[in-house]
C-alpha cells in the first residue's frame, strides 16, 4: 500500500470504498494513478464476519441518524432506519446479495419510452446503450457473473425450486437461478458458493464479489493506493477558479485531516453523497457543491421495492443456499396495458431471524397470526419485488438542520412521496408473486409494505442539460471540472436492476474518461 | 439470567424485580440452557411490571412450545432500555399502568383485546418492536424455528440439503446450474 502524502497535489482522492468507489479505485491505480480511498466504516475480513443475524447487520449497516419525511411507508414503519446502507471497508458490496442485472436499452431512453407522466420528473441517459454495453461486459467479465461469458448457473436451491415451479405454473418462461456476481465454481481466486445464505452478512467463502477483497487488495497491490478506513469526509473544499482542492476529513482518532487532490470522486451511496456535497458550502456555492442550478439531492429513487412470503406445509429451509438466486425476468418490460409504466423484477428472498419479523412483515402483523407465521419459518419461500421507481424533483435529500451528527453536522433528511406508478406497480407485482406462491401450493402469503432502501440513486443524476442533474454522461460535475459522482447518485434513472452491474459498468467508463482527460491535462 | 431460581432477597429489598421460572421438561430451550430453573433480575422496572410486559410479549407474539425464558429475554431488554433512558422508562411504566392490574393473569382473548385497543401508541409499538428484535434474534429460540445458525463452520449447505427438497419436481438444468464438484442428484 502506497503512503501519499497529505499536500500530494496529483492524488485523486475516492470517498467511499463500494461498488463505485472501490472499483474506480482499482481502475485508476493500476495505471499508475495515485489514490487515496476514504472509508467512514472499518476494514472487515471473511474471518471477520459474523453470522448473527443482527451482530452482522450491527458489524455492516450504517446506523448514524437520518430522518425522513413524506408519504412513503417507511416514514411510519421504520423511523430510524430511512435507508440500509453499509459503512464498512468495500461498502454495500459487502451486503449485496449480488443480483448483477443490467438496465435494458428501452430503460435508459425512460422519457422517450414512457412519454412525458404527471408529478414525474423523468429524463433520458445522456449516454446510449451501445455506449453502456461494453462495459455491462466489462464488469460481468471481472465480477465472475453467472450465465455470463460461459459461467456456469447456480444451481437451484430447495428455495429455487418452489420459486420455479410456481413461476412456470403461472406461465413465466425466463426463470433462471439469476445473474449472480457469485462464484458457481471457484475462479478469480476466489472460493465457490457453498450455500451457507444470508449473503447480506458478508460472504465468508468470498464466493461473492466484492470490493473488499477483489478491487482494493488488487489496488493496493499497484503501490499506488492508501487506503484510509474509518476516516470520515467532512467537506470538499475549492479553489478561487471553483476547482476542488482538497477533502477535509476526521481521521479515526478523531482528528481534522485535509487531503489534497487533483480530482475528488465521491461515491457515498446516494444518501451521504448528497449529504457531502450539500455540507461542501463556499461563497461560490452557498447551496453546495456543484449545486448552481439546485438539484443536488433531487429525483432520489429506491425502486419499489417490497416482500411477498409465501406460507407452505412442506418444509423448504430456504436459509440454504444463496439469499437471492432466482429471478422471474417476464415482467421487465414496458407494457402500458399492465397500468404502469416500466418493469419490475420477481426476485427470491429469504430473510434471517430476527429480520424476517421486523422488516419482512407488516407492521400490523402480531398475535396468533404472527405466531402461525413465524412457527413455519421452514417452510416459507419469499420475493423481492424490485422495480422501476419514477423520479419525482420533490424527492429529495436535504440537511436537516434539527437533528446533528456525532461530528455536529447536520445529518440528512430523506423525502419520498410514494408516485402512484409505483403503487399500481407495487400492486401488480404483489398480485403476481401471490399467484406464484399459490400456484406452488403455499396455504398463507403475506406482503409487507416498502422496505428501507439499500438501492439509492439518481441524486445526483447524470443529464444532458445542466438544469435537470448535476453531472455529465461521465458522472462529471456540470460546474467543476475536476468533480466526480461515481455510485448510484449518478445514475439518471433507476431502471428495474438492481444496482450494483450498472455501477461498476459506470465506474468502469469513467476511470477511461479520467484517465484521458488527465493525460490531455484537462483535469 | 441466572440459573437458579431462589427468590432474591431485592425483590422484598427494593422496588426493582425478578421474573423467574422453570423451563418444561423436554422444552427444545432445556438442551441448551445451563439448568430448568431461570431467574431474570430487573434493574430499573419493578417485579409486575415485568411480569405484565412478559404476558404482553407472549400476546405479541405466541408460541404454546416456548417457555417463559426466551420472553424474559424480552423484559430483560425493555427494561435495560427503560435504565437508559427516562422517558422510555415513563412509556413503558404508564403503558403498564393502562394495561391493568389483571393483565399478565388475563385470559388470552382478553389480552388481546386490551393490546388491540392500545394497538396505535407508542408503548404497543415499542413493545411490540423490541418483542421482535429480542425474542426471534435469540439462538436459544433458533432451533424451535428450524433455523440452523451459523453455518461456514459445518461447510455451509452444499453437501448438507440445500436443495434436498423432493415434495416438487427438479428443476432442468438450463434454468439453473451443476453442483459443482458433486455427483449430480
Amino acid at each position: 500500500m502506497a503512503s501519499i502524502s497529505h499536500d500530494d497535489t496529483n492524488a485523486v482522492v475516492i470517498v467511499g470504498s463500494g461498488a463505485g468507489g472501490g472499483t474506480l479505485a482499482h481502475e485508476l491505480t493500476r495505471r499508475g494513478v495515485k489514490v487515496v480511498l476514504l472509508e467512514a466504516g472499518a476494514r472487515q475480513s471473511l474471518a471477520s464476519f459474523s453470522q448473527v443475524p443482527g451482530e452482522a447487520f450491527a458489524q455492516l449497516t450504517w446506523l448514524e441518524p437520518r430522518t425522513q419525511s413524506g408519504t412513503t411507508t417507511v416514514v411510519e414503519d421504520y423511523p430510524t432506519l430511512p435507508s440500509w446502507t453499509a459503512k464498512t471497508v468495500g461498502g454495500t458490496t459487502v451486503h449485496w446479495t449480488a443480483m448483477a442485472l443490467r438496465a435494458r436499452d428501452w430503460e435508459v431512453r425512460a422519457r422517450s419510452t414512457y412519454g412525458a407522466i404527471d408529478g414525474a420528473s423523468l429524463i433520458d441517459w445522456p449516454l446510449g446503450y451501445k455506449e453502456l454495453l461494453p462495459y455491462y461486459q466489462m464488469a460481468e467479465k471481472r465480477m465472475v457473473v453467472t450465465r455470463r461469458n460461459g459461467n456456469p448457473g447456480l444451481p437451484a436451491s430447495n428455495h429455487f425450486k418452489v420459486f420455479h415451479y410456481g413461476a412456470k405454473r403461472l406461465g413465466y418462461r425466463q426463470v433462471h437461478t439469476g445473474y449472480m456476481a457469485i462464484n458457481s465454481r471457484p475462479a478469480d481466486g476466489r472460493g465457490m458458493c457453498i450455500q451457507q445464505g444470508f449473503c447480506v452478512q458478508g460472504c465468508k467463502t468470498g464466493a461473492k464479489w466484492s470490493t473488499l477483497y477483489t478491487e482494493i487488495p488488487r489496488a493496493e497491490a499497484t503501490g499506488n493506493l492508501e487506503l484510509r478506513a474509518e476516516c470520515r469526509a467532512l467537506h470538499i473544499e475549492h479553489g478561487a477558479d471553483g476547482r476542488v482542492t482538497a477533502v477535509v476529513y476526521r481521521d479515526p482518532a478523531g482528528n481534522e485531516q485535509r487531503q489534497k487532490a487533483r480530482i475528488v470522486c465521491v461515491a457515498c451511496n446516494a444518501v451521504e453523497t448528497t449529504r457531502l456535497l450539500l455540507l461542501s458550502t463556499s461563497a461560490r456555492f452557498p447551496n453546495g457543491l456543484a449545486n448552481s442550478t439546485d438539484q443536488v439531492g433531487r429525483h432520489f429513487c429506491h425502486h419499489t421495492g417490497c416482500f411477498v412470503w409465501g406460507v407452505f406445509e412442506q418444509p423448504i429451509e430456504f436459509w440454504r443456499g444463496a439469499t437471492l438466486a432466482g429471478v422471474v425476468l417476464d415482467e421487465t418490460r414496458h407494457d402500458p396495458k399492465r397500468g404502469f409504466a416500466g418493469g419490475y423484477h420477481l426476485e427470491m428472498a429469504a430473510l434471517d431471524l430476527p429480520s424476517i419479523a421486523i422488516a419482512g412483515f407488516p407492521q400490523t402483523l402480531w398475535g396468533r397470526e404472527l405466531g402461525f407465521v413465524m412457527e413455519h419459518y421452514r417452510s416459507m419461500a419469499g420475493i423481492y419485488i424490485n422495480g422501476e421507481d419514477l423520479p419525482r424533483s420533490t424527492n429529495r435529500i436535504t440537511l436537516n438542520r434539527e437533528v446533528k451528527d456525532q461530528f455536529g453536522l447536520p445529518v440528512a433528511n430523506i423525502h419520498v412521496d410514494d408516485h402512484p406508478n409505483n403503487a399500481a406497480m407495487r400492486r401488480h407485482g404483489q398480485q403476481q408473486a401471490k399467484a406464484l406462491f399459490e400456484a406452488a401450493g403455499a396455504v398463507k402469503v403475506l406482503m409487507s409494505r416498502q422496505t428501507p432502501a439499500t438501492h439509492n440513486m439518481c441524486a445526483a443524476r447524470m443529464s444532458r442539460d445542466p438544469n435537470d442533474g448535476v453531472v455529465n454522461a461521465h458522472g462529471q460535475a456540470h460546474e467543476v471540472a475536476n468533480l466526480f459522482v461515481s455510485d448510484g447518485s449518478a445514475m439518471s434513472t433507476p431502471s428495474s436492476a438492481n444496482p450494483t452491474l450498472t455501477i461498476v459498468a459506470l465506474a468502469l467508463r469513467q476511470a477511461d474518461y479520467i484517465e484521458r482527460q488527465m493525460s490531455a491535462r484537462a483535469i | 439470567m441466572r440459573a437458579n431460581a431462589t427468590m432474591d432477597r431485592r425483590e422484598f429489598l427494593s422496588a426493582t424485580g425478578v421474573l423467574t421460572g422453570v423451563l418444561a421438561a423436554g422444552s427444545p430451550l432445556a438442551l441448551l440452557a445451563p439448568g430448568r430453573a431461570w431467574a431474570l433480575d430487573l434493574g430499573t422496572l419493578s417485579g409486575s411490571e415485568g411480569a405484565a410486559l412478559l404476558a404482553a410479549a407472549r400476546t405479541i407474539a405466541p408460541h404454546d412450545g416456548l417457555d417463559d425464558a426466551p420472553y424474559a429475554l424480552v423484559v430483560r431488554a425493555l427494561d435495560d432500555s427503560a435504565a437508559r433512558d427516562a422517558a422510555t422508562l415513563t412509556l413503558l411504566r404508564r403503558g403498564v399502568t393502562t394495561l391493568g392490574a389483571g393483565f399478565a393473569a388475563a385470559a388470552e382473548t382478553e389480552r388481546v383485546a386490551t393490546l388491540r385497543a392500545l394497538e396505535s401508541t407508542p408503548f404497543f409499538k415499542s413493545v411490540r418492536a423490541t418483542t421482535l428484535a429480542t425474542l426471534y434474534a435469540s439462538p436459544l429460540v433458533y432451533a424451535y424455528f428450524g433455523y440452523e445458525g451459523e453455518a461456514f463452520s459445518k461447510g455451509g449447505y452444499l453437501l448438507r440439503g440445500f436443495n434436498d427438497l423432493r415434495w416438487l419436481p427438479e428443476v432442468p438444468l438450463a434454468d439453473s446450474g451443476p453442483v459443482f464438484g458433486a455427483e449430480s442428484h
